[in-house]
């Protein structure tokens, strides 16, 4: 039997992956959407395990419902994407600069 | 008999703006018009109509539906008839300035509609999961928003770094969101706040631990330093006809989200999150205040005085009584009726393909259209806060919650900081009463567009010179 905590420790690695690349990553903005993915995913993963331990069934109930506005999130997001190639024919984090002060 | 329960039923201005929403999309695909001028008025109606029916419900006592997980209150009644009401002006300003810049009309009405209603459900939402619901709804059309002109590659780029900060700060809220559930076995308010009143140790350390993650997330969705860095650039960048949008009413909608989460859901951990508010409010007042002075882009300069105003309001937050919430809601009702007198005027100024977005544009106003200045100048001293406008009793009330929380040194500190912001108001009525203008042809717009943005700044005057009905309004908003 695998403990709580052990699960607890795997998401908090992975959220700590997903948010060091957002802030790190100065390469392509897909790696940052993939980030966010990485993010949500590890939020599930502590929800299921929160609701297995607990025999509460709310926390999966939680995690279908992540699931289905993270996938609504990354439409959106490739979408913004595809418009902003369109109009610069980069995805550079670092030429994402025009507007500062 | 049916009737008389749908409109005593808490949640039917809801369900009454989901419907209409599916109309106005279906009215905007199928049938053909010209200006999308039935796409409109369909959409003005739902609004009005939700209105109608919150003001009718306002009396009806709190109430709990859907197993304890959507809540009817006066906090949401007030709440979700200012945001309403916005938008009900936001639509009238907009309508010319997207028509001339060949924005989606449709989409524009469409995405504001359904982010209207995730405002909606944030403000009554009772357990994490309708909570969840209510910001994605929320967010995830104003990402779109920001996107609408497609051919501006400002726009996009604007568009890019909200959905990559939004999406982070969903996803940190709903951490601490995950380590609540850890901690408290349910995902329900009540029974969070039932549990937190008396905690082992090992469960406040978690509670704790996933405060400090929905914190996190909750100021990035108000724009408050330390997580602001968003607000700026896509003030800037997204069309005016947006910034609108976005800067009114869902701060009210993520106040909402404190009130919920933190007044309501913990105040066993009063201490814990006061501190952090604390710092919050110093930072956002102290930095809003002073990069504004420097900016020469009106909107950016906008930008940074939402930040500050936002530190403003959370002042009344952590002062930490029924007072203090009821002049945080006061200020943050007051802001956005500022916010968007303010934006409102750049949209209706922006004409025929010029944009208002310079400091520098709004030269000579005063020569160019008396009236409309004059009602820029009662947004503006509103901002520095100057009696007998709305702003000052909004920043009264803050401050007199705050020493009568014994926090005397942090109102000296806000003190200081409004005076210093007090001057790049007064600068923007500097540059309209007394320089020269580069144009000179007069500012005409259409009469109904005229009434809206009187009425929207006069209202600015008149609840400077009567708070008191919504004083009142707020402290029954909290009333224990």
């Amino acid at each position: 039997m695998i403990s709580l905590s052990a699960y607890l420790i795997l998401s908090a690695i992975v959220f700590g992956l997903g948010l060091a690349g957002i802030v790190i990553n100065r390469k392509n903005v897909i790696i940052l959407l993939m980030c966010v993915e990485l993010l949500l995913l590890a939020v599930n993963t502590n929800f299921v395990a929160f609701s297995h331990y607990f025999h509460d069934i709310a926390g999966q109930v939680f995690v279908f419902f992540i699931l289905t506005v993270a996938a609504a999130e990354a439409a959106i997001g490739l979408a913004i994407l595809i418009v902003l190639f369109r109009g610069r024919k980069t995805i550079d984090v670092d030429k994402l600069n025009t507007l500062k002060g | 008999m049916l009737f008389e329960t749908i409109l005593t039923y808490p949640a039917t201005p809801e369900i009454f703006l989901l419907g209409m929403t599916c109309i106005v999309l279906l009215a905007d695909l199928f049938i053909k018009q010209q200006e999308k001028k039935i796409t409109y008025w369909l959409s003005q109606f739902a609004l009005v109509g939700t209105a109608v029916l919150v003001l009718l419900l306002y009396n009806v006592p709190s109430t709990l539906l859907f197993n304890g997980s959507f809540i009817w209150d006066k906090t949401a009644a007030l709440m979700q008839f200012a945001i309403v009401a916005i938008n009900f002006f936001i639509l009238i300003y907009a309508r010319e300035y997207i028509r001339e810049r060949k924005i989606p009309q449709g989409e524009y009405y469409l995405l504001s509609l359904f982010s209207v209603l995730g405002m909606l459900v944030l403000v009554s939402a009772y357990s994490l999961l309708t909570l969840y619901l209510g910001l994605e709804l929320l967010s995830l059309p104003l990402y779109a928003m920001v996107a609408l002109q497609r051919d501006s590659t400002e726009c996009a780029e604007a568009a890019m770094k909200y959905f990559v900060t939004g999406a982070l700060a969903s996803g940190m809220l709903l951490y601490g969101l995950s380590m609540f559930y850890g901690a408290t076995q349910s995902l329900n308010i009540t029974e969070i706040a039932q549990v937190t009143s008396n905690l082992s140790s090992g469960q406040e350390l978690m509670l704790i631990f996933g405060l400090v993650f929905i914190i996190a997330g909750v100021v990035f969705k108000l724009g408050a330093a330390p997580f602001h860095m968003w607000v700026p650039d896509v003030y800037q960048g997204a069309p005016t006809s947006v910034t609108l949008f976005v800067g009114t009413a869902p701060k009210i909608a993520a106040l909402a989200m404190v009130v919920r989460l933190l007044i309501e859901g913990t105040p066993a951990l009063v201490h814990q999150w006061q501190e952090v508010l604390i710092l919050i409010a110093v930072l956002s007042i102290a930095l809003g205040n002073v990069v504004a002075i420097v900016q020469s882009n009106l909107k950016r300069m906008l930008s940074y005085s939402a930040i500050a105003h936002v530190g403003y309001m959370s002042l009344g937050l952590l002062a930490a009584t029924p007072d203090g919430y009821a002049s945080a809601l006061f200020y943050m009702l007051a802001y956005a009726l500022m916010s968007l007198g303010a934006f409102g005027m750049l949209v209706l100024l922006s004409k025929s393909g010029a944009e208002v977005d310079k400091i520098g544009d709004l030269r000579g106003l005063n020569t160019r259209n008396p009236w409309l200045a004059f009602m820029l100048l009662l947004v503006m001293f509103s901002m520095a806060g100057i009696p007998p406008m709305v702003g000052f009793f909004a920043k009264l009330g803050v401050l007199e919650a705050l020493i009568g929380a014994h926090m005397v040194w942090l109102a000296t500190f806000a003190l200081v900081f409004a005076i210093i912001g007090a001057y790049y108001y007064l600068n923007v009525v500097k540059v309209m009463y007394f320089e020269e203008p580069e144009i000179q042809y007069p500012i005409v717009n259409r009469p109904i567009i005229n009434v809206a943005i009187s009425v929207n700044c006069l209202m600015v005057l008149w609840l400077g010179m009567f708070p008191s009905g919504l004083i009142d309004l707020c402290r029954a908003a909290f009333a224990m």
